[in-house]
């Protein structure tokens, strides 16, 4: 044989489906939010955003190249969704030396010391997130009013967000439905524009990146955890379409939740993931002493997440019962 | 449209081949012809080096029930008895026969008209299936006798004749149906006498509308035999997945599909199983169909079983530069061959040809657990789980998430969107923990 | 005041009551076990390699505490030294053996046997042999993936990125099988030590016809014969086209390794022949590398 064939076991095709293709499909599905958010926050948007993601990819590649040792991995993508979702988890206000800090977490502690992605336990954005609510929380809790292309940073004018208004019992003076709805409201970069998240989600879903179980399943456990609450006591708890339309719930929902890495694989278990979330969010949300309760709701998930993929077995083919 | 429940993909279906005639090979000038082109014991040879032979002349005979019994494919002088390459690079016996003009062996029947009545016992028929040395065509060359006779206490009630052919590329079961119809159906008609039922389902892809409608015209005179279109799913042509899509059923995990009722056998089978019946005629030629996208003349070539598959892809145009793998079957579960020299045995359904981009793989990254695999396994398996448990050689717990289930029809890595190799390690673990539940039973 | 002596007593009622139900739960469901065991799993070399043939240093040490004369039983790692000491502790009688180790049973360098295809599938050679024979016309010999070498927990074992095979450190090896049983082509095997380390072994797993198997590798055992019958010891026997040097019967007289016409045979650690400078050894064979590495 001059031309020697090569030989390995079957399928000799594949998909084409890759990493980065997936990882840019959400990058897309993030553009329409991330549009508004320059509309709405202007400046300070535009900035925290662009230094989250170029940090993380920064940080992405040293550590790959100097600690870790190994090929680059900036090409698939993954690092600029996380500096992308970070970004849009954090005030449009905040210190760029503190976004740094975040992204230094997100990518070093939450990524790569698991090694690489794949194997990260938790949600390296939101881990970055909480880790500068926690140790910055004067400047992660002081949200920009929203204000049509604001060219203010440090100094934009601050207020209080929908969440804060639900948490302090001022039902009253929550804002119009459909300014919540469009994002003409106060709170982090990316979690404002319901509209664009559910725009973003369904590219997702067209794309069959996503499946619908995560999404739907926490948005229906928030609904219905916070509908039977506004029966109970209609003038202390808000009703449940504002649950759903603030805060990071959507974006949480239908972006953070769905992450591969730290979700459930099995449908039942995503569903089971899913309802988990809803539960936390809402209790943090009415009970706790945050007005916001996502994060470590998904935190908190991610952590079960081995448990949950170890007892929901898909149902085989021919089971014998 | 039905399908089956469970998994599949739907990769691009590249049918090139597709609708080409079935074009006779000229006679090779010596044939090499396998002695073990059936799952089960090789067949004994009955021929010495020296000795002559007849086209259609039995050569060796089946060596035990699950066995086959092996023809002549030509006419001539057995060169020699010697051990030739397999698909695999292991050497195996093979009886070498430099060809000469055709003669045929007295009681085969040359004529092509059809002939429709068969009045012989259903034991009578399973015998000549049996002399005929009919395996399924499709590929994994099970004996069909074996098949015919179910195990005592099952009780088949229909016959699922897959004309699936669901591997991209293929395309010789297609051509067969569109130029033999009516010999598959009478050979439907005879497999249903050995089987004593009642119905019988030929059940296709409706990526085939031609074959679909001109068989349900062929078989409206014969009341028990329905033609069923199936939605285009892979791996829909796997046993299990097929009875699923036509009856609905599951079959058990680790029991024999005629628990369901079902015998399925392959189209290319039943047309054999005519040939055999009705004129005679043992499995000493298959349709092949030679395909690939840069092959110059891609068709389906009727060819005697032994001609080596270098021959084929000259008949078809010869071997372009850019090949870098050829693949015996489709690309989801066909073997790739370590060279082209050799033969064409009872299951080669096709020779496909692929050039380095299309075939070559790519490189291996972190699983992201995005759940792809298990979203496309048709048995509800757990690859990324299973491919971990095979490095961590981990059998025990292979074993308790089933993996002996495993078809391996290769969906898991097809989806990996890290491209990691799914199959290959699941291969590994399915044959060490079959080797364990082997020894275990032998204790 | 008050409120140090609530959380003093809250404290040190809890410490107290749970500690009795420790204490009663270890009593109640103590399991007995001969003290033996502990003694002679101390005993061992806790590698926990199964070269004895249990899963651990633990199930061997049960296994040795229930046996009635030790017969069978023989920790490789640890050799006479470690099985004189488990026979001491419990009183009984040791079995001696000749300490072994492994030799790798094929000589197939990239080049001594060309490739006829190209593997690009999973690197483990068990998926490569389910597949198919190898990259090579023969079936027999090395894959070169190194699956000995991932098992072997004494670090005895390292692929030679020149030749591709695996090559075995002798200081290292404990001949506890591991790669034994690793290897799909069962090209390692377990072989007396022998004086001074000297061993003599046919190096090569090729059944094929002798010109088949030269046609395939070029230090191919080509089932000659010749071996056979220049041994004097009966230690050589030649079965489907392929040698086999008795271990036990071998005299380590070297006469074989003069007249096998493929250099399959391999001498290891013998001091260089008086004729050494005049017998070409020809290039690529591996004796001379090994005869210096001990």
């Amino acid at each position: 044989m001059e031309n020697k064939l090569y030989v390995s076991m079957s399928p000799h095709i594949h998909s084409g489906d890759s990493i980065s293709r997936k990882m840019w499909d959400v990058i897309i599905a993030l553009i329409p939010a991330l549009l508004v958010s320059l509309y709405f926050f202007g400046l300070g948007s535009l900035l925290v955003t662009s230094v989250s993601i170029a940090s993380c990819v920064l940080f992405e590649y040293l550590i790959g190249r100097f600690l870790l040792k190994q090929e680059s991995s900036i090409r698939d993508g993954s690092a600029i969704l996380t500096g992308l979702l970070l970004a849009f988890n954090l005030p449009s206000n905040l210190p760029l030396w503190i976004v740094a800090i975040g992204a230094l977490v997100a990518i070093g502690m939450a990524k790569m010391s698991f090694g690489g992605l794949g194997n990260n336990i938790f949600n390296p954005a939101l881990v970055g997130r909480v880790f500068l609510l926690i140790s910055f929380p004067q400047q992660m809790t002081s949200w920009p009013l929203p204000k049509a292309l604001n060219l203010n940073y440090l100094d934009a004018a601050t207020g209080a967000t929908p969440l804060s208004f639900m948490k302090s019992g001022r039902l009253d003076r929550l804002p119009d439905t459909l300014d919540m709805f469009i994002g003409n409201t106060g709170g982090s970069i990316g979690e404002v524009a319901t509209v664009a998240l559910i725009l973003g989600g369904l590219f997702l879903l067209i794309r069959k990146v996503i499946s619908w179980h995560i999404p739907v399943s926490i948005l229906l456990t928030v609904y219905i955890f916070t509908g039977i609450l506004r029966i109970a006591s209609p003038e202390l708890y808000a009703d449940p379409l504002s649950h759903m339309l603030t805060g990071g719930l959507m974006l949480g929902a239908v972006f953070m939740a769905t992450d591969y890495v730290t979700s459930p694989m099995v449908k039942k278990g995503q569903v089971i993931y899913g309802v988990g979330i809803g539960i936390i969010t809402v209790c943090i949300r009415v009970f706790g002493s945050y007005p916001e309760g996502v994060s470590f709701a998904i935190l908190m998930m991610n952590g079960v997440t081995p448990l949950i993929n170890a007892y929901c077995k898909p149902k085989r083919f021919g089971e014998v019962k | 449209m039905r399908t089956f429940s469970m998994g599949g993909i739907h990769p691009p279906e590249n049918k090139i081949s597709a609708g080409k005639a079935i074009e006779q090979m000229p006679l090779p000038a010596q044939v090499t012809i396998l002695l073990n082109q059936h799952l089960g014991a090789p067949a004994l040879p009955l021929v010495q080096r020296g000795d002559r032979v007849k086209t259609g002349q039995l050569i060796a005979k089946a060596a035990g029930y699950v066995s086959a019994n092996i023809h002549s494919s030509v006419t001539g002088k057995v060169l020699k008895l010697d051990e030739v390459y397999d698909p695999g690079g292991y050497r195996r016996q093979a009886v070498i026969i430099e060809v000469e003009p055709d003669e045929w062996v007295e009681d085969l029947v040359l004529s092509s008209t059809l002939k429709r009545e068969c009045t012989l016992s259903p034991e009578d028929i399973i015998q000549k299936i049996q002399d005929g040395g009919v395996v399924g065509m499709g590929g994994a060359s099970f004996p069909t006798h074996v098949k015919l006779s179910p195990p005592p206490g099952s009780k088949p009630e229909v016959l699922i004749v897959n004309a699936v052919e669901c591997e991209p590329y293929l395309s010789s079961d297609h051509q067969l149906m569109l130029e033999k119809g009516m010999e598959i159906i009478v050979g439907t008609k005879i497999m249903m006498m050995a089987l004593k039922v009642q119905r019988a389902v030929i059940a296709i892809e409706n990526n085939k509308p031609d074959a679909i409608g001109l068989l349900e015209r062929l078989a409206i005179p014969y009341s028990q035999i329905e033609v069923m279109p199936l939605a285009v799913h892979y791996p829909q042509g796997g046993e299990k997945q097929l009875i699923d899509a036509v009856l609905g059923r599951h079959v058990p995990s680790g029991a024999l599909p005629v628990v369901t009722g079902a015998v399925v056998l392959n189209v290319g089978s039943v047309f054999a199983t005519y040939e055999a019946v009705q004129k005679n005629k043992p499995v000493i030629d298959r349709v092949v169909c030679v395909t690939g996208k840069s092959v110059k003349k891609p068709g389906n070539y009727l060819c005697r079983i032994g001609i080596s598959i270098q021959e084929l892809i000259d008949f078809a145009g010869g071997m372009p530069d850019s090949v870098a793998k050829v693949i015996s079957g489709g690309p989801m579960m066909g073997k790739a061959l370590i060279n082209t020299q050799v033969p064409v045995s009872k299951g080669t359904s096709g020779i496909l040809l692929m050039d380095s981009k299309e075939a070559l793989r790519k490189k291996v990254y972190n699983c992201i657990r995005c759940g792809n695999c298990i979203e496309a396994c048709p048995m509800g398996l757990e690859p990324y789980l299973l491919m971990n448990l095979s490095e961590l050689s981990d059998w025990e717990n292979m074993e308790k998430e089933c993996i002996m289930d495993c078809i391996e029809c290769g969906c898991c890595s097809y989806v990996c969107p890290s491209n990691r190799p799914l199959l290959d390690h699941l291969r590994v673990g399915k044959f060490k923990v079959g080797a364990i539940i082997r020894g275990r039973k032998n204790q | 005041m008050n409120i140090v002596l609530i959380a003093v007593i809250v404290l040190g009622g809890t410490g107290v009551i749970l500690a009795s139900v420790i204490f009663l739960t270890a009593r109640k469901f103590k399991v007995f076990e001969d003290p033996k065991i502990d003694e002679v799993q101390q005993a061992l070399p806790a590698a926990n390699c199964g070269g004895c043939g249990y899963p651990g240093c633990r199930n061997f040490a049960e296994a040795c505490v229930k046996s009635e004369n030790l017969d069978g039983l023989f920790c490789p790692v640890g050799g006479n030294e470690v099985m004189k000491s488990v026979a001491s502790i419990l009183g009984r009688e040791a079995v001696q053996a000749e300490p072994m180790l492994a030799v790798l049973r094929c000589n197939g360098t990239c080049a001594h046997r060309p490739k006829t295809n190209q593997y690009e599938g999973v690197s483990s050679c068990m998926a490569a042999s389910l597949l198919y024979g190898g990259d090579t016309a023969c079936t027999y010999g090395c894959l070169g993936m190194g699956d000995c070498v991932a098992v072997c927990q004494f670090d005895a074992l390292s692929m030679d990125k020149e030749t591709g095979l695996p090559v075995v450190d002798e200081a290292k090896c404990t001949a506890c099988g591991a790669c034994v049983r690793a290897c799909p082509k069962n090209l390692f095997e377990l072989r007396k030590k022998g004086p001074k380390s000297r061993r003599i072994f046919v190096s090569c797993m090729n059944k094929d016809k002798g010109a088949l198997a030269r046609k395939g590798c070029a230090v191919a055992c080509i089932g000659c014969g010749k071996c056979e019958q220049v041994c004097a010891f009966d230690a050589i026997t030649i079965k489907d086209n392929l040698a086999y040097i008795d271990y036990n019967a071998c005299r380590l007289c070297r006469k074989c390794v003069e007249v096998c016409p493929t250099n399959s045979i391999w001498e290891l650690n013998f001091p260089p022949r008086k004729k050494a400078a005049e017998q070409d050894v020809p290039a690529g064979t591996e004796t001379g590398k090994n005869t210096a590495s001990v």
